[in-house]
């Protein structure tokens, strides 16, 4: 085919600016796809009539999974055929996603023959999103990706594909191997991934160190932040050649640091550890000279979330430090046990983090037997459904009744 | 203890008896089964059982809003 036959003046202004379109790319997809050019005559009309022309396919997938598939159709099918079928496949993604240029082209190629040749590079859990595809292809489709090694990543009510950092493969500030943790998780969880029985989705998140670039500690259900336990390792030499070569200590690293815990004295650099909140700042503004120490391992956190039935959440800390080494059988356990609880009890669509803040994080723990520790407390005194029993000595009760009656 | 394809069969009749009224979710038909079999099903035998009912076709997942299991039909909003 020739090109987009649509008249696009108001997706036109999207192409606007410096910045990538995505409007240009389905123009460029519509040269060879009927599809793509029908999805922009689609498109253009929703823009100028002000209504999405979508319906949602709560049925379509492929044999035996129960997700990986987000069912479309348009509402409009004699009018834009192209898209009377617009199906989304996601695609469970290589841990840090490392592919080799054959292993994309394989994708692109199948992508160009059994559906639009658009995709989304990489969704926002991670996986590579194939966008637009009909009924019929599908099972072809889930056919050849698994022969190339790929996998259909989760959707609906189950596991959503893990995800992680590059860590050790590229980042020398990995506490932990991300990648190894992803692909474990991803092969232990099969079953929660392709087949939805829980409440709601729930994700796996796993970044390296603090500075978190997968953003786990707002995207994800279950976040492994990579942190270490001893102290901050300094090289003093480098620290010279940072202040020497005009940074501005002072400014920039020692009044930023949010554990008030470094003193420079025009010299030397020190820091009091046991203040230090693992936040990177330090360690970012002068890599040559700082790093994480050596007893490392990952901090986990429970509950966060983006803004879909209840507004966004943010996890908070479940296991402060644990040394993350195969096989991860205690953390394993840990996420049975949650599972558990979140079944029988969690209500239909809602997130773990959702179900914390219904059932109190206390009484949470309790059920998932995980005792309560001071850092799991954001602020003193926010959370005032932890008790320390281990305080009240026996009596303690009826002496306060006593008290309150006299 | 009740065989997995037992629990499948009482799964079944359970998604079809309460098609076109009410959508069941994988978790409504673990909770009905380990009540209706006290004590002679287990947690993973209902897995195994919703695990024959789907790879054997006589289930599919169905999403709307949250995952639910449903005998494969026709849906509506499907475009030929
Ligand atoms: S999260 Fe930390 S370890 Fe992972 S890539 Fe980013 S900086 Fe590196
Ligand atoms: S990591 Fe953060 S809190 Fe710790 S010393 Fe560096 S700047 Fe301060």
């Amino acid at each position: 085919m020739a090109g987009a036959t649509y008249k696009t003046p108001k997706l036109d202004e999207l192409e606007k600016g410096p910045w990538p379109s995505f409007v240009k790319e389905i123009k460029m997809a519509a040269r060879r796809s009927p599809m793509a050019n029908d999805l922009l005559g689609q498109l253009e009309k929703s823009y100028t009539e002000k209504i999405g022309y979508w319906k949602h396919g709560g049925i379509v997938g492929v044999m035996g999974y129960g997700g990986g598939v987000i069912g479309r159709y348009s509402q409009l099918p004699e009018e834009f055929p192209g898209v009377s079928h617009f199906h989304t496949i996601r695609v469970n993604q290589p841990a840090g996603w490392f592919y080799t240029s054959k292993a994309l082209r394989g994708i692109c190629d199948m992508w160009e023959k059994r559906g639009s040749g658009l995709t989304n590079m990489h969704g926002s859990t991670g996986d590579i999103v194939l966008l637009g595809t009909v009924t019929d292809q599908l099972e072809p489709i889930f056919a050849e990706l698994t022969a190339t090694g790929f996998d259909l990543g989760g959707s609906g009510s189950d596991v959503r594909t893990p995800s992680c950092c590059c860590g050790k493969a590229r980042c020398e500030w990995a506490c932990y191997d991300t990648m190894a943790v992803c692909y474990d998780f991803t092969m232990s969880f099969q079953d929660e991934l392709h087949r939805p029985a829980f409440p709601y989705k729930y994700k796996f998140k796993f970044a390296g160190c603090p500075n978190d670039c997968v953003a786990s500690v707002a995207r994800s259900d279950m976040s492994f932040i990579g942190t270490w336990r001893d102290d901050i390792k300094v090289n003093a030499e480098e620290v010279k050649k940072y202040v020497d070569g005009g940074l501005d200590i002072i400014n920039n690293v020692v009044l930023n640091c949010p554990g008030k815990c470094m003193k420079w004295d025009g010299k030397k650099l020190e820091i009091d550890n046991d203040s230090c909140r693992h936040c990177m700042h330090c360690i970012n503004v002068m890599p040559k000279a700082l790093a994480p120490g050596d007893d490392r391992g990952a901090c986990i956190l429970i509950g966060s979330k983006a803004p879909i039935v209840e507004g966004a959440l943010l996890s908070s800390v479940l296991i402060p430090f644990i040394k993350m080494e195969p096989p991860y059988t205690e953390i394993k356990e840990i996420i049975e046990r949650i599972w558990d609880l979140w079944c029988e009890e969690g209500k239909a669509r809602e997130r773990v983090g959702e179900f914390i803040q219904r059932v109190g994080m206390g009484n949470f723990l309790e059920a998932i037997e995980v005792e309560p520790l001071a850092e799991m407390v954001a602020h003193p005194r926010e959370n005032p459904y932890v008790f320390y029993e281990d305080y009240f000595e026996e009596g303690d009760e009826d002496e306060d009744e006593e008290e309150e009656e006299g | 203890m009740v065989s997995a394809s037992e629990v499948a069969e009482a799964m079944y009749k359970m998604v079809k008896e309460s098609m076109g009224q009410k959508k069941l979710k994988p978790t409504d038909l673990t909770k009905a089964m380990l009540e209706i079999y006290e004590g002679r099903v287990d947690k993973a035998t209902c897995k195994a059982a919703i695990k024959e009912l789907v790879n054997g076709g006589k289930c599919v997942y169905t999403y709307f809003g949250g995952s639910y299991l449903e005998i494969p039909h026709r849906e509506g909003a499907a475009n030929d």
